[in-house]
């Protein structure tokens, strides 16, 4: 991992422990024909932190998360995983390689078992991936169960113990997020808060170092919002993770984030500790609108 | 757990076993044209479920079956005719030296027709799968008659327009439920693995399937293949089942992919058993509706025989299926021991309910 020099001589100001980077956004910048949804994108993600973007609408800040997985390829930049650059991989290779996500609008495999949906995103770790070769080429490897070929699958040849191991790790994770008696309900029927979880128990069947959840409390009412992070607390320490976390509200952020990014059309304006945010003109300016826009009004 | 799944095993012998005395029965005292129905019903068995492995369980809407079909009969015909007779039949140009010389013994022949086949898909895949939705079905459908199209064009391998004719008539009852047999075990240990979850997750939601670390080109092209392979084996039943094929339209054309999609339909999209199913009642339907084709009287008046008068009693039958069964006989759920048990355990209750009350 790369050290935390560079960063620290830019700000002059040296942290009190040297952290590791785990993502570094190297200027990135998306353009879609004459719009520019991300701006010059350059920020870095350090090992275990829960980082919250937060933005008005349209702010970029997805279109930042489907850099980052491989759903859109920058115009300029890069992103430097774990000390790969991971620009030009697909979202498959970018999970092999250890970034797990969630989606907005939920995309859970609607029918399909509980259960399976965690099984699914286990199994980039059968029989490896694309990426694996990257891995290797970097001094890593991806711990994969055994080197499982199609055939052993189709034929049951020495299949059933490995079949069973995923089963055991799914329950575990389904566990830990307390959707073990729902392992057997076809995915579509669940309430929607408890979609969500499923949907970040997918996420970290996939082993992932970093987690990217995109408007988690979407759709969900205070205390709900409240119970989530929490949750989101609990799997960091848990799984021990980085997470970064997109949302919309301002409030719920606060509550669990240790730094966050504010963007706005594309840009970052402000980068911070929550109370830093809070008081941070700019940030109530993208928010609210400019203070003499009210007095002319 | 295990206990059920030993008694699902057991129980699946048994049905194999049964399956094999009644082939043995049919065998012996069905006549000909009996033999030859209950051999369709499998051919027809295992294109519905090949077909049924793309469309219904990886949900990619391909309409290329009729070419992997094509591919198979005519791999596999040219590889079991004589080598005298593929040169006394090829009259407008001789046969190129390979397709005269090579021959090979029909299980041979017709692996290597599903061979053929695979490979002709895992070519035409790499365009094709990179589509979607309607652009797909349509360029895969257009992929199947390139293939008649060369069938047609290519004299000196497939005699053109002529066809093949005097295919050795091997195909019975024993290879083709082997070969449906055979099929069905092998989609099924297929669906039931990881990598079958994979494949029913690109068809849920292949966004999401690909954020989950899944190659859905790589899975797609793999089922594609697979399926691939067992039309081109179903292909070569059909040709040693038909004994004589020519790329007309009506052979290999649309019409049999159309057929295919109806028996996987009306099973259910995405219920092997279902295809299973379709197929059996598809090929029964066609062969017993005949009786609507010949003369009959209707209130003193007689009418003279309708030539496919079968297939509008057919369609009306499918429009009213559908309407009854909106997801096809089985819907996505396969018709499992479990849940014939509990039919079998319901309807006793009710007999016994009704036995009470009297």
């Amino acid at each position: 991992m790369i050290q935390d020099n560079e960063r620290n001589g830019k700000n002059g100001k040296p942290d009190k422990k040297e952290k590791n980077i785990v993502l570094k956004m190297d200027h990135i910048t998306m353009q879609f024909g004459g719009l520019t949804a991300v701006d010059d994108f350059d920020n870095v993600v350090y090992e275990g932190e829960i980082l919250g973007i937060i933005g008005p609408n349209g702010a970029g800040k997805t279109t930042a998360f489907n850099v980052i997985t491989g759903i859109y390829y920058p115009t300029k930049g890069r992103v430097i995983f774990d000390g790969i650059d991971i620009t030009p991989y697909r979202p498959h290779q970018v999970t092999h390689l250890g970034i797990a996500r969630t989606f907005q609008n939920i995309r859970l495999f609607a029918n399909l078992t509980v259960i399976d949906n965690v099984l699914v995103a286990q199994h980039h770790l059968l029989s490896g991936n694309d990426a694996d070769a990257l891995l290797k080429k970097n001094g890593k490897e991806k711990k994969v169960r055994g080197h499982l070929w199609f055939w052993r699958a189709v034929t049951k040849i020495g299949y059933n113990k490995t079949e069973r191991k995923m089963k055991e790790e799914a329950m575990r994770i389904l566990k830990k997020l307390e959707l073990d008696n729902l392992s057997h309900e076809k995915a579509s029927s669940l309430p929607y808060g408890q979609q969500r979880k499923l949907e970040i128990a997918r996420a970290l069947a996939t082993e992932p170092k970093l987690l990217l959840l995109d408007e988690p409390a979407a759709g969900m009412n205070p205390r709900e919002s409240e119970e989530l992070l929490q949750f989101i607390k609990y799997i960091r320490d848990e799984f021990k993770l980085t997470i970064i976390l997109i949302e919309h509200d301002m409030k719920v952020v606060m509550g669990v984030c240790e730094r966050i990014i504010v963007m706005d059309s594309g840009k970052i304006i402000a980068e911070g500790t929550p109370e830093e945010i809070s008081k941070n003109p700019k940030v109530i300016e993208a928010y609210l609108g400019k203070e003499w826009e009210y007095a002319g009004a | 757990m295990t206990k059920k799944a030993k008694r699902d095993t057991t129980l699946t012998v048994l049905l194999i076993i049964g399956m094999i005395i009644f082939l043995q029965v049919a065998n012996t005292t069905f006549d000909s044209y009996e033999k030859q129905v209950l051999s369709l019903m499998a051919i027809y068995g295992i294109m519905a479920v090949s077909l049924n492995l793309v469309n219904g369980i990886t949900g990619i809407f391909s309409l290329g079956h009729a070419g992997f079909i094509l591919l198979g009969a005519y791999t596999s015909a040219l590889l079991t005719i004589p080598s005298e007779q593929k040169i006394a039949m090829f009259i407008i140009q001789p046969p190129s030296p390979l397709i005269a010389n090579l021959h090979a013994d029909f299980l041979t022949a017709t692996i290597m027709g599903g061979l053929v086949a695979a490979f002709g898909a895992f070519i035409i895949g790499f365009p094709v799968l990179r589509l979607s939705g309607d652009y797909l079905a349509i360029a895969s459908l257009g992929f199947s008659e390139v293939l008649r199209i060369f069938a047609l064009n290519l004299q000196s391998v497939t005699n053109g327009s002529l066809g093949l004719k005097g295919i050795p008539n091997y195909t019975n009852v024993w290879w083709s439920w082997g070969w449906l047999v055979v099929t069905v075990i092998f989609v099924v240990s297929l669906v039931k693995s990881s990598y079958g979850r994979a494949l029913l997750a690109i068809r849920d939601n292949s966004i999401a399937a690909e954020a989950m670390g899944i190659n859905v080109f790589k899975h797609t092209l793999l089922s594609f293949v697979i399926s691939a392979f067992f039309a081109g084996v179903s292909g070569a039943l059909y040709a040693h089942w038909l004994t004589t094929i020519d790329p007309r339209i009506t052979t290999f054309g649309p019409t049999l992919t159309y057929y295919v999609l109806i028996m996987v339909v009306l099973g259910g999209l995405g219920s092997i058993t279902g295809s299973v199913v379709g197929a059996v009642l598809f090929a029964f339907l066609m062969e017993w509706l005949r009786v609507f084709e010949q003369p009959f009287t209707l209130f003193g008046r007689s009418f003279p025989a309708i030539q496919g008068m079968r297939m509008l009693v057919l369609s009306v039958l499918f429009v009213v299926t559908m309407i009854v069964w909106k997801r096809g006989i089985f819907g996505r759920s396969e018709l499992t021991w479990d849940a014939i048990i509990n039919f079998f355990k319901k309807f006793g209750k009710k007999a016994d309910e009704r036995g009470v009350g009297k």
